[in-house]
């Protein structure tokens, strides 16, 4: 009895159930529901339980698989399109915050060391207040009869509302409205920690501040610059709230299909494949996020 | 280029991008005390649109939702990051350590649609085995939980890495427990870490709408679900007011908690010194 005691005790020590919780936890709430998705995604429509995909045949299960929603997707144009223009928004959006944010970073982390504890504070601020909130606000913005044409035509400036709300152009300036932050917070982290003493020589050495700044600062802030861009780019590709608030017609974004083939066709099987395909295309960017990340954390301990 | 036109151009660089990162937030606030029905045309003050907040019983039912959420979301990230973290942080090698890294990451990265999508998919398959759980509180609530635990782990990590883990060393040779360890040394210096992971995980709950849209069921509406279904519909003044209602306590909290860990930070320098200065005596 002690022995049985002693082995219980033994398996749920310190060690195991630390451990133990938060993979259980993981693995039930982030990895079973991807395989899940993986599954029904070559299920047919009527029979997305495991039990009906498998068929005996002479004694042999036979796991039938359909592809019907992959052959769909590949050879339907507007999916194609869809994906396509994803990565095009997504891609233009990680630019955008990049040209915007490396310099207002660089700033920051240049600024006297007393400020920069507010100038963070108040980049965090609007992110703690509500993102949906905060794309609403930029539809009262951007309509025709808004805020900015209203006063750009009490103004005089224009005699015409400017089409602005539902075009690519006000899907970008939500995207990048929305991601900033994500882009400036590691890039800043990186920046304010670059050792001055390298541009110092370089300038002992005759180098104009302009060349120091992309042969030293840019290439050490590498890391900053890939995880900044990976967590703006991976879920810029699959945003739903901001295309359905601020997109038109004609700003296709595969987040919102994927939406409207679980909630309007009640598609799961497509609804799924549509997610595998867009989970394919952010492997790599996740990769080289994950990669760097742990790359990063070595570097530190 | 000389330094002071580096110095102008690099301040106005940054005026634009607080502009760009306010103006929005500014007119929503503005906007809430207008009088007008139509939520771009300024007409006069008032307070109409704040008393119609009172009344809108949908809205209120979708807030006290939000907020049990939030609260039970952040408590339980918190709890599970604080595990993550110290698996991650603490044993640096066992079998399945990447796979724990990069399966606490994901939910980070990942867009909503397939978390929210992934997740409502294998809880009606569990439903289908198990016949639990029905979707409602709970199913939103194990969503919420999934997304701030990766949020949480992140917070909780890099405070830990911050920590010296001699401290803990030198408690255990003075004959600590493990749990005791934890109990006395550790929690304590952990302790602002956690506050700013509820705090993060509260708002990313409070937040959340797509998540929230594929695992809630019938009945259960929280508050970004009542305000996206309006703002999709059009513009609507309520929402302004509501906005405003946010803003200004969140603000509020931000503001109170920044306070709170440089206090904290502060006394901790403070007794350090003591310390030290008491050994040297």
């Amino acid at each position: 009895m002690n022995k049985i005691t002693n082995y219980v005790r033994s398996f749920f020590n310190g060690r195991h159930v630390v451990i133990g919780v938060p993979y259980l936890w993981f693995l039930m709430l982030a990895l079973v529901p991807l395989l899940i998705v993986l599954k029904i995604s070559v299920s047919e429509m009527e029979s997305t339980s495991v039990s009906s995909m498998i068929s005996w045949s002479e004694g042999w299960p036979a796991i039938k698989l359909n592809f019907a929603s992959y052959v769909f997707i590949g050879s339907d144009e507007l999916y194609v399109q869809t994906y396509l223009s994803s990565l095009k928004y997504a891609l233009l959006t990680t630019i955008i915050c990049l040209a915007i944010g490396y310099p207002f970073a660089y700033f920051m982390a240049r600024s006297p060391k007393h400020l920069q504890p507010m100038l963070l504070m108040l980049i965090m601020l609007p992110f703690w207040t509500s993102f949906l909130l905060r794309i609403y606000a930029w539809k009262t913005l951007l309509v025709n009869n808004g805020v900015i044409n209203n006063v750009l035509m009490s103004l005089g400036i224009i005699n015409a509302p400017l089409e602005m709300m539902n075009t690519p152009f006000s899907l970008m300036v939500g995207m990048v409205y929305s991601y900033l932050p994500f882009m400036i917070l590691p890039l800043y982290a990186n920046l304010s920690k670059l050792d001055m003493r390298y541009l110092e020589a370089a300038a002992d050495l005759g180098t104009s501040p302009f060349k120091a700044f992309w042969l030293i600062t840019v290439p050490l802030s590498k890391a900053g610059i890939i995880a900044g861009s990976m967590l703006v780019f991976i879920p810029a590709v699959g945003e739903y709230v901001i295309p359905e608030l601020l997109g038109g017609p004609n700003t296709l974004m595969i987040g919102r299909v994927l939406w409207d083939e679980f909630f309007s066709n009640n598609d799961w099987p497509m609804a799924s494949a549509v997610a595998v395909v867009m989970i394919l295309l952010i492997m790599l960017p996740m990769a080289i996020y994950n990669k760097y990340q742990s790359e990063q954390s070595e570097l530190k301990s | 280029m000389n330094t002071n036109m580096i110095k102008w151009f690099s301040q106005s660089w940054m005026i634009m991008v607080y502009m760009f990162l306010y103006m929005p937030i500014v007119t929503l606030v503005i906007f809430s005390f207008n009088d007008s029905q139509l939520v771009t045309v300024w007409s006069h003050a008032s307070m109409r649109w704040y008393v119609a907040l009172m009344s809108d019983s949908d809205l209120i039912a979708a807030v006290a939702l939000s907020l049990k959420i939030a609260f039970f979301s952040a408590l339980i990230s918190v709890l599970f990051g604080v595990f993550t973290a110290f698996c991650l942080n603490r044993y640096k090698r066992f079998s399945g350590r990447t796979l724990l890294s990069s399966m606490a990451t994901t939910p980070l990265v990942m867009p909503d649609v397939i978390v929210g999508l992934s997740l409502l998919l294998m809880l009606v398959s569990m439903q289908h085995w198990l016949g639990y759980p029905e979707r409602g509180l709970f199913t939103i609530l194990l969503g919420h939980a999934l997304l701030g635990t990766a949020y949480a782990t992140v917070v909780v990590t890099s405070r830990l890495r911050e920590m010296d883990s001699k401290l803990d060393e030198a408690a255990m040779d003075l004959g600590c427990q493990p749990l005791q360890v934890f109990r006395l040394v550790t929690f304590p210096l952990l302790l602002p870490a956690l506050v700013s992971a509820f705090l993060l995980t509260f708002t990313l709950s409070f937040d959340d709408v797509v998540l929230s849209s594929f695992l809630s069921g019938p009945g259960y509406s929280t508050m970004p679900m009542v305000i996206f279904s309006r703002a999709r519909l059009g513009l609507n003044p309520t929402i302004n007011a509501v906005a405003t209602v946010t803003i200004v306590v969140v603000t509020f909290a931000v503001i109170a908690s920044s306070f709170y860990t440089s206090h904290q930070e502060r006394k901790r320098r403070r007794e350090i010194a003591q310390a030290y200065s008491d050994t040297n005596k």
